[in-house]
């Protein structure tokens, strides 16, 4: 099924792809896009590697993968960060925010060039919400692969 | 009758769609709204982010986006636990 053409196209695009997925989800506080969008990024350019590769080779690259866990530590996440506005105010409240922690430093007034460093729980949530539509959006593709790729004694 | 009673229908729609084309609002001033002037200018303070929509999204409707999270999480969960049987013994 994979020609020399996916795989040439696949080793070129592919590094391009995650690198643009994880910068999506680590700018969400920034630039347009976030958690949810980064992860599809990143998952579709996870999917290409699904595709262009064999059965065999794909099966020994996501054995060691905790997609699954990864999918858990993401929601766990969300709900940990959300906890965390419960010490003196409500869930999901911006503690982090102007706290001067990561990702807390206070943002300037009006137009500013935008820094990483800001954010407060928006670049946490962003982060644990990518990891967890990735994970998921990955395992979802990788079961259908394994599923069309079965041969046919084995069902 | 019936004939006629559909074109009855038919017309008054129309005529209520260009009364209500003809009573819209110009482009590009919206009604007043407290709650975007309000996002608009303390969203940059209160949340530390310049992405005001991200600051909507994650935290001041930070429940929607959990119940959002929920849904594809339930969605995956169905998927896997219902296909893991076919899939070898991956995931």
């Amino acid at each position: 099924m994979t020609t020399t053409i996916i795989r040439t196209t696949t080793k070129i695009l592919a590094p391009l792809i995650l690198v643009f997925g994880s910068y999506i989800i680590l700018h969400g506080h920034l630039t347009p896009g976030g958690g949810f969008q980064g992860g599809a990024v990143f998952a579709s350019g996870l999917a290409l590697l699904i595709v262009a590769n064999n059965k065999e080779k794909v099966k020994e690259l996501f054995d060691k993968v905790p997609l699954t866990q990864l999918e858990s530590l993401g929601a766990l996440g969300f709900l940990g960060i959300g906890a965390l506005g419960l010490m003196g105010y409500t869930f999901l409240k911006n503690v982090i925010a102007n706290s001067g922690l990561l990702f807390g430093a206070p943002t300037p007034k009006g137009i500013n060039p935008g820094y990483l460093n800001t954010g407060g729980t928006l670049s946490y949530l962003n982060i644990f919400v990518g990891t967890k539509v990735l994970a998921g959006l990955t395992s979802i593709v990788l079961i259908f692969f394994l599923i069309l790729r079965r041969e046919k004694d084995e069902w | 009758m019936r004939r006629a009673l559909g074109l009855f229908a038919f017309l008054s729609f129309i005529i209520l769609l260009l009364a209500v084309a003809i009573s819209l609002r110009p482009f590009g001033e919206p009604p007043h709204a407290e709650m975007d002037t309000y996002f608009i200018e303390h969203a940059q303070e209160e949340a530390s982010a310049n992405n005001v929509v991200t600051s909507v999204v994650f935290d001041y409707r930070g429940f929607d986006t959990l119940g959002e999270a929920t849904v594809l999480f339930t969605a995956v969960s169905g998927v896997l636990m219902a296909l893991r049987h076919y899939g070898g013994k991956e995931k």
